[in-house]
């Protein structure tokens, strides 16, 4: 019952190590252990995007996901964008260019879908159509913005790709 | 957001059935009571500009601070048993399982509390003994050191019920034979029957000579489900409670905190000034959080009881489950129209499912019946709602509050009306559209009207006439429906006030700071605040905080409600700049040695003529030099509207908004499906303040509405609810939404900041009978009844298909 493993992942860029149980979820992890509190709990069954983060690159819902599975991962939050003397990424600039946050709560997973999206893109060197962003988006549910603004935002980090 | 209804203390009367003592005091334009008095003409620097959200840096970054995330020393974790029955009586419950549980700190039932029913009509205990009447009901709530021992303790809570037959059909609980449902209803002595929780009457005109006038006369029914606010946020509260001074403090996301202060001190019998509310982030509110809902008082008993911080979350399903909806109505509705297409009457009689208890979102028909008397130019009309006890969980206040299913019936029916009449369908709506100057047969005044201009833009810019005419053939049939709609867009005279205070404060370094009664829940309330400030006093956006979450530190404010807090906090933000401006002007003139005069904030400087000065110098100078003052003010402002009478009449809004739509949809033959392509709206906003923010507010309201036409629906059998979770209960995705297309009308309210007036709820009111009118354009198939699903659009065609064959 109270058996901990050792997990170790890379935390927003930090090695980090955990004992977790073995049915502890990763957005518990990050919430309630680590204090992360800025991936969001919108639904805790996989349906509202609201607690995505990104995993070795892929956008994920984290209260689908066994804190233990990350163990060996590169593991980044919302908290992990940006830095000290750059607090926000391009992303989370063009959410605010764009007006795409209202009372906010669905925008971290959001800004970590269009993250894991558009590095995907760059690194391949596509630009994705309108259709392609909104697709990229579905999982993510918004009950205040009606989504035009966030699909803005999303097309917007493209701005200064090639075509 | 919404309306409410407001108490006279002595009485659970809600105070718009009274006659207020003295009507509206003397109007007090904007323009009077800010001194650059041709604030229409000046040229304006930041209102009207793309402003981004103030408050937007900490949402983006995972920084800002819902309840969620807040976490007190020692703090317990609560949950809720509620009833596995929606209709029982409780014979026993035995919580002593539970309590031997480790971890375990506290267990209250209905028998361990000393406090008052809740609801405006005082008919819902917080914690039930008794009966049980819905499926939303509380037994009992554990507090425990984490939340997954409180959970396990629910389990072990044993309850003995005897299971009764319930009543889910409003029409049902209104026969002779029905059982009482709430026993601390008051139906019978004051409505003539035992389930009536609420109704209402008004009528205007001579409705039997308006009939004789008719032409056509079109009677129909319609049927408009019960849907949710589903906030990102699950509803949470965290209570705090000291028994040193007996001071209790709630971490809650209400949108109306000194009413909600009120509420909670009502309920747990304390002074209300003990009672702190700090509001976190909010992830959403859209109405759902007007009505103080019995788990709120729980979790400050727990504390209570505990004596240690409690927090309560909900989870997803519970959220479905036990927060509140929708009005599910049946709306009969009888419209009547001369020969050349004059509205002649109309005729309403509503019921709506009220659920086993009242919240505020009884008093919705008040808001409905403004929909049919004023929305067109009608000489007659007659009103009568009643709202229904029922085993179905009670309904809430939703944005639009009821005029979302007032505005489907009225909007549907004029369709039907018009091709009854042969006539065109955007030519018999211009022609019966209210007008500025128009008072009407309820009393309310229009001093601004964008409603004919609102309803050509969008008849012109969808290029309506040739997209209707359009044929329609083929498996994927486009059509084309409009809608229009009137709401309230100044705030409303409920409730004794409907004022906003103000407290500036300007430091000696020139940073302002704002501290409004107003709330900020998302609609972006601060960035329009701070927006003011710049424009009126040159203060740059960094030197501006905003305070708006504490009710020990804020001046009062009636809530987030009505479309009315750019309206209502800006007007009050303006007048405190007034008065902090006479006291600069004050200073500033003796420091340069001009006459008291208008001077020119920009940019942190004062300027008159050739000479400025600094303004934080002037703060300086009022601060460290005789008599020694310093730069701050206070301000309230209480719109001008009235109370209406005992019949519902007067002008109870300072200003009204009104807004066409013109939606396009492809249906979808083979499947059924809806697709809406394209969404064209023209709203009366009285003047743009912040278009990024009024765009996001257009947007968003239109996806609920879009929602509310097509996919949206709770599905209850037998009182239990079928689809608590987002799989069962579709929110459109963002591959659903059309392409929005928002052309503001710009009446320039008299009485608004700016001219601005509210803008809010009104994107999502019209939406679903543009929709169904545009449906039933494309495959000649009339839909009375939300949501217009693909199973029910096969279903219709098929019907249409066989009436074809017979005949
Ligand atoms: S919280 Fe994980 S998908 Fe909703
Ligand atoms: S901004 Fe509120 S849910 Fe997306």
């Amino acid at each position: 019952m109270n058996n901990l493993i050792e997990i170790k992942f890379r935390l927003n860029g930090k090695e980090t190590k955990v004992k977790v149980k073995p049915a502890l979820l990763l957005i518990d992890m990050l919430r309630d252990e680590l204090k992360l509190k800025g991936t969001k709990p919108g639904c805790l069954e996989g349906e509202c995007g609201a607690c995505t983060v990104i995993i070795d690159g892929d956008a994920i819902n984290s209260c689908m996901y066994l804190a233990i599975n990350a163990d060996g991962k590169e593991v980044t939050t919302i908290e992990g964008l940006g830095s000290q003397d750059n607090p926000l990424e391009l992303v989370q600039e063009k959410m605010l260019e764009h007006g795409a946050v209202q009372c906010g709560f669905c925008s971290s997973g959001v800004i970590m879908t269009i993250k894991a999206f558009s590095d995907k893109m760059k690194a391949s060197g596509k630009t994705p159509t309108r259709e392609e962003l909104k697709k990229s988006l579905e999982g993510n549910l918004c009950r205040c913005t009606g989504y035009v603004k966030i699909i803005d935002a999303a097309e917007a980090v493209y701005d200064d790709q090639p075509s | 957001m919404c309306f409410f209804g407001g108490f006279a203390a002595e009485k659970n009367t809600p105070l718009f059935f009274l006659r207020p003592p003295e009507a509206a005091s003397k109007r007090t334009s904007y323009f009077e009571h800010v001194p650059n008095s041709n604030k229409m003409k000046k040229e304006l620097k930041y209102i009207g500009k793309a402003a981004r959200k103030l408050d937007g840096k900490e949402r983006v970054t995972g920084q800002a601070v819902y309840g969620h995330d807040i976490e007190l020393p020692g703090m317990l974790h609560a949950t809720i048993l509620r009833t596995k029955y929606p209709c029982a009586e409780i014979l026993s419950i035995d919580t002593s399982k539970a309590m031997a549980l480790e971890g375990v700190e506290c267990i209250i039932t209905a028998n361990d509390i000393d406090v008052n029913n809740i609801s405006y009509k005082r008919d819902h205990p917080i914690l039930k003994k008794g009966t049980v009447n819905c499926e939303r009901d509380e037994i009992a709530a554990v507090a425990a050191r984490t939340k997954e021992i409180a959970d396990k303790a629910v389990q072990l809570i044993e309850v003995k019920y005897k299971v009764k037959q319930g009543i889910f059909d409003p029409f049902e609980a209104l026969l002779e034979s029905a059982p009482r449902i709430n026993e601390f209803g008051k139906g019978q002595e004051q409505f003539g029957n035992k389930n009536i929780a609420e109704a209402f009457h008004y009528e205007h005109g001579d409705l039997e000579t308006e009939k004789a006038k008719s032409k056509v006369i079109i009677k129909r029914r319609y049927t408009l489900p019960r849907v949710t606010h589903t906030c990102m946020a699950t509803s949470n509260i965290t209570a705090e409670y000291s028994n040193l001074n007996g001071r209790l403090t709630l971490w809650s996301s209400t949108q109306v905190p000194f009413l909600y202060q009120r509420d909670v001190a009502h309920a747990l019998k304390m002074d209300p000034s003990k009672i702190r509310i700090i509001q976190p982030v909010i992830g959403g509110g859209f109405g759902s959080k007007l009505d103080m809902l019995p788990f709120e008082p729980i979790c400050a008993l727990l504390a209570m009881k505990s004596g240690k911080p409690v927090q309560l979350l909900y989870s997803r399903e519970e959220e479905f489950i036990a927060s509140p909806t929708r009005q599910a109505m049946v709306i009969d509705l009888t419209t009547g129209a001369s020969e050349n297409g004059k509205f002649t009457f109309r005729e309403v009689d509503i019921i709506t499912d009220n659920g086993a208890y009242t919240s505020w979102g009884a008093t919705t028909p008040f808001v409905m019946m403004q929909t049919f008397s004023s929305l067109y130019q009608i000489p007659a009309c007659k009103f009568v709602s009643r709202a229904v006890y029922t085993n179905n969980p009670f309904a809430g206040s939703f944005r639009g509050y009821g005029n979302p299913q007032a505005t489907f019936s009225l909007e549907r029916n004029i369709d039907v009306m018009a091709e009854e009449l042969g006539m065109d369908k955007a030519e018999i709506r211009l022609l019966n559209a209210n007008y500025k100057g128009e008072v009407t047969g309820q009393g309310l005044h229009y001093k601004s009207c964008g409603a004919a201009p609102a309803l050509e833009t969008v008849i012109e810019k969808s290029q309506y006439h040739k997209k209707a005419r359009a044929p329609k053939k083929g498996r994927y049939r486009r059509g084309i429906g409009l809608a229009s709609m009137l709401h309230v867009g100044g705030g409303a005279k409920i409730y004794r006030s409907d004022g906003c205070g103000t407290t500036l404060k300007l430091d000696d370094y020139g940073y302002l700071t704002i501290i409004t009664g107003s709330n900020e829940i998302g609609q972006g309330s601060e960035t329009v605040l701070a927006m003011i400030a710049m424009e009126e006093l040159g203060i740059e956006r960094d030197k501006i905080k905003v305070i708006n979450s504490d009710t020990d530190v804020k001046p009062w404010d009636v809530g987030v409600h009505a479309s009315r807090t750019s309206f209502v906090a800006g007007n009050s933000m303006l007048g405190a700049i007034k008065l902090l401006k006479e006291k600069l002007t004050k200073k500033a003139s003796e420091l340069l040695d001009v006459a008291a005069c208008d001077f020119v904030y920009e940019n942190g400087m004062m300027r008159f003529n050739e000479k400025e000065i600094k303004i934080d110098k002037v703060v300086r100078e009022m601060h460290f030099t005789p008599p020694h003052e310093l730069c701050e003010v206070n301000y309230f402002y209480e719109p001008p509207s009235q109370f209406q009478d005992k019949q519902f009449k007067g002008d109870v809004s300072a200003s009204y908004a009104f807004a066409s739509q013109a939606i396009e949809v492809e249906v979808d033959t083979a499947t059924g499906v809806v697709h809406v392509l394209d969404a064209y709206v023209s709203q009366d906003v009285g003047r743009v303040l912040n278009p990024i923010g009024l765009q996001g507010q257009i947007e968003g309201g239109l996806a609920t509405g879009i929602g509310y036409a097509l996919t949206e629906e709770m599905i209850y059998e037998q009182g239990y609810l079928k689809n608590p979770n987002f799989h069962g209960y579709k929110l459109l995705t963002t591959t659903d939404m059309p392409g929005v297309h928002f052309y503001p009308i710009e009446s320039g309210d008299e009485e608004g900041p700016y001219g601005a007036k509210g803008a809010s709820e009104a994107p999502l009111i019209p939406t679903a009978a543009a929709i169904a009118n545009a449906v039933a354009n494309a495959i000649g198939v009339q839909f009375f009844s939300l949501p217009v699903t693909a199973e029910k659009v096969l279903l219709a065609l098929k019907e249409k298909q066989k009436t074809i064959l017979v005949h």
